[in-house]
């Protein structure tokens, strides 16, 4: 950290502080007595600039603008055309004509949420509709670097909505303050570079005046990674990196794209489509998180098990190496745990999620050819144990397909009442005929039984040859397959998921996901016990209605598992439902790690899991990760106080 | 929270209990058989079905915690693990249980009609019911009952089926299965059986603990022991026994189960079956092994009157609750769980700490007879008489009026006592008097114990001067048996009470030097919890001031006028132990020339203490008791005074001269206590 000293700290001291200073400036800038591979590199730089204006690819059609909140909502998920709402006649719709289920009734919600949550639609706790500039408190400038950041040309903003939008990700506390428009520390400005070369001169012009950097990429982050440090007293600059997305060179010979880290998840994923490639990374957020938020979170998409993790897919990012020491492929050597938990165990971080000196402007990654073929499907199956016990057959015949998920009872209830409405009475015939057989003929307790989804990618003959092999497993273990739709239904609950709390969020309901991840032989006591907690913890802390507290198991490694964790309640008589929230969710943490879980699986430490930190990688991680950071950024410029 | 919920030090006036049932009044009225035929559906944890016993030893021939033991059994004596598995059966087969509907349904109509001819009255507390039943479908529930009798775990399983609840596994000795068709009997109505001692046996354990703890984690049945590892003879609770403890905690601990509730049961019994059994056993008479033959010569005892039964379920307590902050849970995350490994220091003190919580739990909600008062009076009132050589006895008003003091005071100290309040006083007395007949004798309007006579228990009259010592011992060693039921309520003033009698000044300080000598010494002896000093100084303090029999200023600890009365009262109650561990110094000091074995030291204590109170040197003849004189050993071993060394015999002790020497002298009050204290620090 940065160390004010003031008038104890020596000449000396100083010195070796600008000779680092200049070292993180070195880092950023390209060597300019390279050899001349790199200079190759500089020129391609600019030149892809030009050449997709050129191309076509006009700046107009960029996803994400400068002004965000001009097509995302301010206080909630996502666009601000599409939401769930509940219309006059009672029925829950959703909005907008972006998603496959925009425009649809969903007749099975309002039961569903009305019976789970024991919420009414006669108590509504709607948001805050406008936010007023007023309320934001003034910018703290650095006036010396205003005036020096206005000679470069690189736009910024001073706008209270600029800024407050990007003062927060998408914790539960973060929202709900919105929602009252109430707004803490908010950054004092936005700057929007452009190119790698506009990041290498704001951060010396940080450097030079003493401001504190936020990078801020798609703005999804549920770990508080964003939440500006209220014990700042420098001027916050966020660096918003929308405008550097581009894809600046593909290299079909060894397959890799070399990308600028502002880009989108799904932005990234449809310019490489029109090349015929694809990433394969699918995070849930993938609508609006950046490639920057994937590498600095140790992200992970949902068909990891043929692309990979982040960490797999970026070979090497500019600026600071991203080095892909922390999940490499032998983990089994260093413990049993999977992925980050490995690192959890005392096994020495070092460039960790939201390292706060690491920010990468481009990244280079690998990518596919695109799929020629994809296929969904789901299985039933009679318990919960059974499910897992299939998944963890697959993970030891390495057979997953590009996804395997196993939802429990709550959460397949749940993805039942999102079935939109069914137009033709054939279908709905179809659908009682289903359950009959299932529950019925096949002795299924509905209560009990649940479902995995499966997405199956690749050439025709080997997704079909691969879907015999899984169900084949699942047979064993007592599985029907229960058809694509159910699959895709699965899906798609994942990418609404955030939509549907905003939903919530009107009718005195909270809730939020957390993930871990854990040995195979945890999986089930993992899930009983953190479901069990909530719902322990929820009771104790004087919550009138019975929480939602479910669970999935959304990735298999060799050796463990990611779960992941729904928890929803209804607030209402309490007096401060986000301290409880808080208390309850800090609890499930603890219970995560009393029963072998990682910290954290994909959405990284940022400052809501940092006081566990120490604990999980020891003294000594602590020591070497602070002693990185003093190196590399003696001044804490890039200020978010994240992970340590 | 959580230390409240087993035990709570502040005042015990407050403690709320709840109200008894009687259940043998029902089936006084109604039809035996038709309760024994009736419908039982209990239910389960989770709504689980009751598991099959073969497929429940399958589990745990199949579980990774036994196969992994299983091979490495293997490889360390070399044996091929196909033999090792079948010795691992043969464990399994021995111990498991197989409970079976058919017996039970037996044991409730044959238990019916015993209990109805032995027993007044069986009282059970609804509520407590009620609780555990909500409890078992929760959580996998263990059930902890005191034990004093043989009758225990058959009159919780009787109580269990009455009320619909799921019938325990009860964890039994192997002693029983010598009864060919008894033990069949009880492993058919849910008992399952353990050897006495399998130190080193690793199999053994492994095969024990992963049974214990199937059956927990899957919530078959509630599994039920006593924590006090066998009957306790004198009716004092005895020191918890950690092993079981430690297994039904353990699925808790790996996280296998999401809590445990651990439920204490008090089971307190006007008159104990076995009462004068207990008597002689203690005082060398060899307990006679169970046989069924033994158990038909025991008809006899279906003739008596036995009072009545008070069965208390306490409150449940959750392990996760208690766990708290005291335990880490994550020690567990970084090796496979179902590799055995030595608990933690952090959690054996956990679990000590916890056994002894649950120990005083149940004492605290032991219901005692006004009898149990009486007996503390008479003999007391016999030790005096036979010193001061008065007319034998107490006059019986005097005794009535004495005993409704006592009363006042044990009920200001929390006992649960079970004063009936439509009788008066005096009826109260006389009907306890008539009850325990053979104990106690009233001629000519005195009451004393009855032991000038010889044949209540023996036919043949003693003739020796020693004989005729163990006869009257038998009777003191009953009758101190009920007052050791009311021990766990004085035991701390008891202490505070004889540290200001042997503390040299009223200093505070020196007064609680001597407590915490004494405390130490008589660790063994009662359940006082390690480490909880000071809470039973203060705890003492806080009754005897609220009493008003002391006052206690920052510095000072006085003894009021009108305390003296309950002070004596309470020095004369620890007085036969001090005394007794003074001899037992003694003996060490002048009969043990180097060492002697632990076989040995019994007989040869015994016969010393016999010729001291021949001799009328020592005038508590409840120190002949066995319990006494190995509790003393196994306090002096703790304090470092005996050592067992390596000789030619397992077992054998050299004692510290010196030391015993000084321990003897400290507890006569010749050496001031702190420096003993200081001394052994």
């Amino acid at each position: 950290m940065a160390s004010n000293s003031g008038s104890s700290s020596s000449s000396d001291r100083q010195r070796i502080a600008q000779q680092r200073l200049r070292i993180i400036a070195g880092h950023l800038q390209r060597s300019e007595d390279g050899d001349s591979s790199s200079t190759v590199l500089l020129a391609a730089e600019c030149k892809a600039q030009e050449s997709q204006k050129t191309a076509g690819c006009s700046g107009e059609e960029k996803t994400v603008p400068r002004k965000r909140h001009e097509i995302m909502k301010w206080n909630g998920w996502g666009y601000s055309d599409s939401r769930f709402l509940f219309n006059k006649k009672g029925q829950a719709e959703f909005t907008g004509k972006r998603y496959r289920l925009s425009g649809m009734i969903i007749p099975g919600l309002k039961d569903w949420f009305e019976g789970t949550f024991g919420a009414s639609l006669q108590h509504k706790t709607p948001a805050t509709p406008v936010l007023t500039s007023s309320s934001v408190p003034p910018p703290t400038l650095n006036e010396a670097f205003v005036e020096e950041l206005k000679s470069t040309g690189i736009p910024f903003s001073l706008e209270a909505e600029d800024r407050v939008f990007r003062a927060h990700g998408h914790c539960l506390h973060e929202i709900f303050a919105l929602r009252e428009g109430k707004f803490g520390r908010v950054p004092d400005m936005v700057v929007w570079p452009n190119c790698h070369n506009d990041v290498v001169k704001i951060v010396e012009l940080a450097c030079k005046h003493n401001v504190c950097l936020m990078p801020y990429g798609g703005g999804t982050s549920v770990s508080s990674a964003l939440e500006c440090p209220p014990e700042e007293t420098r001027s916050i600059v966020s660096l918003d990196t929308s405008q550097m997305n581009r894809i600046l060179w593909i290299d079909e010979k060894n397959l890799t794209a070399h990308v600028e880290a502002g880009i989108v998840g799904q932005d990234l994923e449809r310019l490489l489509n029109e090349s015929g490639y694809c990433t394969g990374h699918e995070p849930d957020s993938m609508e609006f998180s950046s490639l920057g938020g994937w590498v600095a979170t140790r992200a992970s998409g949902m068909k990891k098990n043929i692309y990979g993790n982040i960490e797999d897919l970026s070979q090497f990012s500019d600026g600071f190496a991203v080095v892909n020491i922390v999940r490499t492929d032998n983990f089994f050597s260093l413990s049993l745990m999977p992925k980050a938990e490995r690192l959890h165990q005392g096994q020495p971080p070092l460039l960790q999620d939201e390292e706060p000196w690491v920010w990468s402007p481009e990244v280079t990654m690998k990518i596919r050819p695109m799929p020629e073929y994809q296929k969904y499907g789901s299985v039933v199956f009679p318990n919960f144990e059974q499910g897992v016990a299939c998944l963890r057959e697959v993970a030891k015949q390495r057979c997953a397909p590009a996804s395997i998920r196993l939802m429990d009872n709550e959460q397949f209830k749940f993805g039942h009442a999102l079935k939109p409405q069914v137009s033709s009475i054939f279908t709905s015939f179809l659908d009682g005929l289903k359950k009959f057989y299932i529950t019925k003929f096949k002795g299924f307790d509905p209560n009990h039984l649940c479902v995995a989804t499966l997405l199956f990618e690749g050439d025709r003959e080997k997704v079909l040859q691969h879907e015999k092999q899984v169900y084949d497993i699942a047979a064993k273990f007592g599985g029907l397959a229960a058809g694509e739709d159910n699959g895709q239904r699965g899906y798609m609950l994942t990418f609404v998921i955030a939509y549907l709390r905003d939903l919530g969020m009107d009718y005195y309901v909270i809730g939020e996901s957390f993930e871990t991840s854990v040995p195979w032989d945890r999986v089930l006591d993992i899930c009983r016990n953190v479901k069990a907690r909530i719902v322990a913890e929820c009771k104790d802390k004087g919550v009138q209605f019975s929480p939602l507290s479910t669970c999935r198991v959304t990735q298999t490694y060799d050796a463990g598992a990611c779960v992941y964790f729904y928890f929803a309640f209804n607030y209402r008589g309490l007096s401060d439902p986000v301290h409880v929230y808080e208390q309850v969710e800090h609890a499930a943490r603890e219970e995560i790690l009393a029963n072998g879980g990682s910290l954290s699986h994909h959405h990284g430490v940022g400052k809501l899991r940092k006081e566990w930190m120490r604990d999980t990688v020891s003294n000594v991680g602590m020591g070497m990760l602070k002693s990185v950071k003093d190196y590399v950024d003696p001044k804490n410029i890039f200020g978010n106080r994240n992970l340590l | 929270m959580a230390s409240e919920a087993v035990y709570s030090h502040r005042d015990p006036m407050l403690k709320k209990r709840d109200d008894f049932e009687d259940i043998l009044e029902e089936r006084r009225n109604s039809s035996d058989l038709r309760y024994a035929l009736r419908c039982y559906t209990p239910v389960l944890y989770k709504g689980m079905t009751p598991c099959k016993a073969n497929t429940l030893k399958s589990m745990v021939l199949q579980s990774n915690q036994l196969r992994y033991v299983i091979s490495q059994v293997s490889k360390e004596t070399g044996r091929a693990t196909d033999d090792v598995r079948e010795d691992a059966l043969a464990i399994l087969e021995e111990m498991a249980h197989s409970l079976q509907l058919s017996t039970v349904r037996f044991f409730a109509f044959t238990l019916s009609k015993v209990f109805k001819t032995l027993f007044r009255s069986i009282c059970v507390n609804e509520e407590g019911i009620q609780r555990l039943q909500q409890a078992i479908q929760e959580h996998p529930v263990v059930l902890l009952p005191s034990h004093r009798s043989y009758m225990d775990f058959l009159l919780m399983s009787y109580i269990l089926y009455t009320y619909d609840l799921a019938l325990p596994v009860i964890a039994a000795g192997m002693d029983f299965m010598g009864m060919k068709f008894v033990g069949e009997m009880l492993r058919m109505s849910g008992a399952f059986f353990i050897r006495r001692s399998f130190g080193g046996d690793k199999l053994y354990w492994s095969v024990f603990s992963e049974y214990v703890k199937t059956m927990l984690k899957n919530g078959f049945a509630p599994v039920e022991f006593f924590l006090e590892g066998t009957r306790s003879r004198t009716a004092k609770s005895l020191t918890p026994k950690l092993g079981l403890l430690n297994i039904v905690m353990d699925p808790f601990f790996k996280g296998e189960v999401y809590d445990v509730s651990v439920v204490p049961v008090s089971i307190s019994y006007e008159r104990i079956l076995e009462e004068a059994l207990y008597a002689r056993e203690m005082l060398g008479v060899p307990k006679p092994k169970e046989s069924t033959s033994g158990l038909f010569k025991a008809r006899k005892v279906l003739s008596e009157d036995y009072g009545s039964i008070h069965v208390y379920f306490g409150q449940p307590v959750s392990v996760r609750s208690l766990a708290q902050g005291r335990v880490n849970r994550c020690q567990f995350n970084l090796v496979p769980r179902h590799i055995p490994g030595k608990p933690s220091e952090e959690i054996q003190n956990f679990v000590n700490d916890t056994a002894y919580r649950l120990v005083r739990a149940q004492e605290e909600n032991m219901v005692l007879k006004p009898w149990v008062l009486l007996a503390s009076l008479l003999l007391q009132n016999h030790h005096q008489n036979q010193t001061a050589g008065q007319e034998r006895g107490i006059a019986l008003d005097e005794l009535t009026a004495q005993a409704v003091w006592l009363r006042d005071v044990s009920r200001e100290y929390g006992a649960f006592l079970n004063w009936p309040g439509v009788m008066t006083p005096s009826e109260v007395v006389s009907s306890s008097l008539s009850l325990h007949r053979g104990l106690v004798r009233i001629c000519e309007g005195r009451v004393q114990l009855a032991v000038e006579q010889t044949g209540t228990g023996e036919p043949h009259g003693a003739v020796t001067p020693e004989e005729e010592l163990l006869s009257q011992a038998v009777v003191v060693l009953s009758c101190a048996s009920y007052r050791n039921q009311a021990l766990h309520v004085f035991i701390r003033p008891a202490l505070l009470a004889s540290a200001i009698h042997a503390a040299s000044s009223n200093q505070k300080q020196e007064v609680f030097n001597s407590f915490s000598f004494l405390r130490n010494m008589f660790s063994n002896e009662f359940i006082l919890c390690p480490g909880a000093t000071v809470q039973d100084f203060e705890e003492a303090c806080y009754l005897l001031v609220k009493t008003r029999a002391l006052q206690v200023t920052q510095q000072e600890v006085l003894v009021t006028e009108r305390g003296q009365r309950t002070l004596a009262f309470l020095t004369s109650m620890l007085d036969p132990f001090l005394q007794g561990y003074q001899v037992i110094c003694r003996f060490l000091c002048e009969e043990v020339a180097d060492t002697l074995t632990e076989k040995q030291f019994i007989p040869a204590v015994r016969k010393f203490i016999v010729k001291h109170l021949l001799a009328g040197r020592l005038r508590y003849t409840e120190v002949l008791s066995s319990d006494l004189q190995k509790n003393a050993l196994a306090a002096l071993l703790r304090l470092g005074a005996v050592r067992k060394i390596k000789g030619a015999e397992p077992g054998t002790l050299k004692v510290n001269a010196v030391m015993v020497n000084s321990l003897e002298d400290t507890l006569g009050g010749k050496l001031p206590m702190q420096k003993a204290v200081s001394a052994r620090l």
